[in-house]
């Protein structure tokens, strides 16, 4: 089953596989998303771990990637498939 | 011989705005660019070898997409299409050394633009001290562009760059061998090629950045701090900015009467005396809380703990549809709204801080306590309330509920209508933490105070001058029954206005208020002096009135009174600021009348239902 890094829990570890931008229910927002995400420093292969999360909801979320921390809200977080590289 | 124009450029987090005021130190200027909400950074540096350089500083971008205002200029103007700026004839691309990875893709992306350019290595100790090791001169290679190490923190740490750019524009070379496939993926692509060639250790996750965020981000502990440290700012704020605030207003005081003893009791006097001094210390009198609230803000900005707070907050103000970086405006504005709506500029999606912007004027500021506290001693005994709170402590609680929870609601109804658009990601990278400069922190802070000030020179100047003219003109007949003020243009425009008023209880002299209190919400306190014709300083007025009002005032009156100070914009600086933010007399007027039309409603529901309740 495909996991998507809304799922990750707290001090887990995973690789960036894809996008799924589709996942996200505001098409316009959507058709953006893919490069948001790239642009910050989102990219297949690289390994993420989920550091904290939010008050409220555990959302926003804040992940490691490389030597950077990203916050990204959980319906962003939604549309980047886990795994192994496809 | 011309300057030679060069443009900083880099992603947010990159140090480059540190690099921009190592290089010029105070000599920059803030503005606007025209037309748009973008702020325009420039200044002047002078290298050893005596060349003059024009510095630009560009928004913090992670590409040219066009995406958001700050990247359509920053493209517009490096692409030389820019309507008013110049393009410039060196970029200097600031990277991050401890993430080079993400900050190679925009060099790559603007090397297609093919302008000469410089790639500044920035940060390269710390980076060093996380254990990043980087082959400066394979990646100068690969990019086949000049690269060169800064500490953007330090003077010295410059110096290399200073020298490179003591040269003319035609020294540069312009970069070779452009790839032309530019999608996002291909640059990744190839910046995550270079990256793999020319960093020659890892390194880890910055340790202490680590350790800080396990309580500044933990569920529980995370808030607790961040309610902590916003209860010592608002302590600051209100607490130690007394002293000077009573200093500012008592030479102001003085000035007006030391000039008021040395000058003919006649038009002239009574223009310096009422009109230009008592016009610009009222406004003044607010620099030390402009001051202290900024000195926080710009710390904990320079910290890296801003980005946290917003990270705290997000979820509840996505609940309005805003992102968790509109907080620190909002709370700024109960201080004051012009540097609340000045601190909006850190919101990067112009709908955004344009709703934020709207909706700040309704957090209760310190210039209504003034109002409040006449209104609440005269009307509202302080009988105890549940057996702990009094109950004027509890009115004025309720006064600061009604302001935010009415800010939510109009915040709620514009993202659903006016400024309704494409939802914006929250997508943020959390920067490392780093201890303040406070050279850095100061020259920002000046910045602020400067447009402040510059502020309180013109446009409040002007405004105060127009009022005190209204206040005084034409003088009242020599065997006149009401006080001066009764005969006035002001009079006059308030005694028309009080028909309109009468629904919410207000009678002529409430009317007439309302026509100076326009320049400020504290000076209605001082011109409901004026009508009931009573003399002395602010307190005394203040401690005489109380009881003049006790006696003239049913109280749904005082109670309409409240609620329309809760609403009414009378504060003509807050509009001037709004328009300069903006750029736009419309927003502008849609702010004055969103709130005048709330003011007046709820004025009149209160006055109202008060009626109706004691009948």
């Amino acid at each position: 089953m495909t996991r998507y890094l809304s799922e990750l829990r707290i001090g887990e570890t995973s690789i960036i596989a894809g996008f799924d931008t589709s996942r996200v229910e505001d098409k316009e927002f959507a058709a953006d998303l893919e490069d948001r995400l790239l642009e910050i420093g989102f990219e297949e292969g690289l390994s993420i771990e989920v550091l904290h999360q939010g008050p409220i909801g555990g959302d926003p979320i804040a992940v490691k990637i490389g030597t950077m921390t990203i916050a990204l809200r959980k319906m962003e977080a939604a549309a980047i498939i886990l795994g192994e590289p496809q | 011989m011309t300057a030679l124009r060069v443009a900083l450029i880099g992603a947010p987090n990159s140090g480059k705005s540190s690099l921009f005021n190592t290089l010029t130190g105070s000599h920059q200027k803030v503005a606007n660019y025209p037309g748009v909400t973008v702020e325009r950074r420039s200044g002047t540096m002078i290298t050893e070898g005596g060349h003059d350089v024009k510095i630009l500083d560009l928004p913090g971008i992670y590409s040219l997409n066009d995406r958001s205002l700050d990247e359509k200029v920053s493209r517009e103007i490096i692409t030389g299409a820019h309507e008013m700026e110049k393009q410039p004839e060196v970029l200097v691309c600031v990277i991050n050394a401890s993430n080079i990875r993400v900050h190679l893709r925009l060099v790559l992306e603007l090397k297609t633009l093919g302008l000469p350019m410089i790639v500044a290595l920035n940060m390269h100790d710390l980076a060093a001290r996380d254990g990043i090791e980087i082959n400066v001169d394979r990646l100068s290679e690969e990019l086949g562009l000049p690269v060169i190490t800064t500490i953007a923190v330090r003077r010295s740490g410059v110096e290399a760059l200073k020298e490179f750019l003591n040269r003319d524009a035609s020294a540069y070379a312009k970069p070779m061998g452009i790839k032309s496939d530019t999608s996002t993926r291909a640059l990744q692509k190839e910046a995550g090629r270079i990256t793999s060639l020319v960093q020659v250790s890892e390194g880890g996750h910055h340790k202490m950045t680590r350790i800080l965020d396990s309580v500044a981000l933990h569920p529980v502990m995370g808030p607790i701090l961040f309610f902590i440290i916003l209860f010592f700012m608002f302590q600051a704020v209100f607490s130690w900015a007394e002293t000077p605030m009573d200093l500012i207003e008592a030479s102001f005081a003085t000035l007006g009467e030391i000039i008021g003893e040395n000058l003919p009791d006649n038009w002239f006097r009574s223009f310096i005396e009422d009109g230009l001094i008592a016009g610009v210390g009222s406004v003044l009198v607010f620099l030390p809380q402009i001051i202290i609230l900024f000195l926080f803000i710009l710390t904990l900005e320079a910290s890296g703990y801003m980005a946290r707070a917003a990270f705290i907050m997000d979820k509840l103000m996505a609940k309005v549809g805003l992102n968790g970086r509109a907080f620190i405006p909002l709370l700024s504005s109960f201080a004051c709204a012009i540097p609340g709506i000045m601190a909006t500029r850190t919101i990067a999606n112009h709908r955004d801080r344009i709703t934020t912007i709207m909706i700040a004027p309704l957090m209760t500021c310190s210039a209504r306590l003034p109002v409040y506290t006449l209104m609440i001693a005269a009307f509202i005994p302080n009988n105890p309330v549940l057996g702990y709170f009094g109950l004027q402590g509890v009115v004025f609680f309720t006064l600061y509920l009604a302001g935010i929870v009415s800010a939510i609601i109009v915040a709620a109804v514009m993202k659903k209508t006016i400024t309704k658009g494409t939802l914006q990601p929250f997508l943020m990278e959390l920067p490392k933490y780093q201890m303040p400069r406070i050279n850095h922190v100061l020259l920002e802070l000046w910045q602020r105070v400067r447009a402040f000030l510059r502020r309180a020179g013109t446009i409040i100047l002007y405004a105060a001058i127009a009022l005190w003219a209204l206040t005084l003109y034409p003088f009242a007949p020599k065997d006149a029954s009401e006080p001066d003020i009764y005969y006035s243009f002001a009079g006059l425009i308030g005694r028309a206005l009080q028909p309109i008023f009468a629904p919410l209880g207000f009678n002529w002299e409430i009317s007439i208020a309302l026509v100076p209190g326009m320049a400020a919400r504290e000076v209605a306190v001082s011109a409901l002096g004026t009508v009931y014709a009573l003399q002395g300083d602010e307190d005394q007025v203040a401690q005489s009135l109380s009881s003049v009002l006790q006696n003239s005032w049913p109280l749904p009156t005082a109670l309409a009174f409240l609620a329309w100070y809760i609403y009414a914009p009378q504060c003509l600086a807050t509009l001037a600021t709004t328009r300069r933010e903006t750029n736009s007399w419309r927003w502008t007027a849609f702010m004055a009348g969103y709130l005048f039309a709330l003011a007046y409603l709820v004025a009149m529901i209160v006055n109202i239902s008060a009626k109706a309740l004691m009948a």
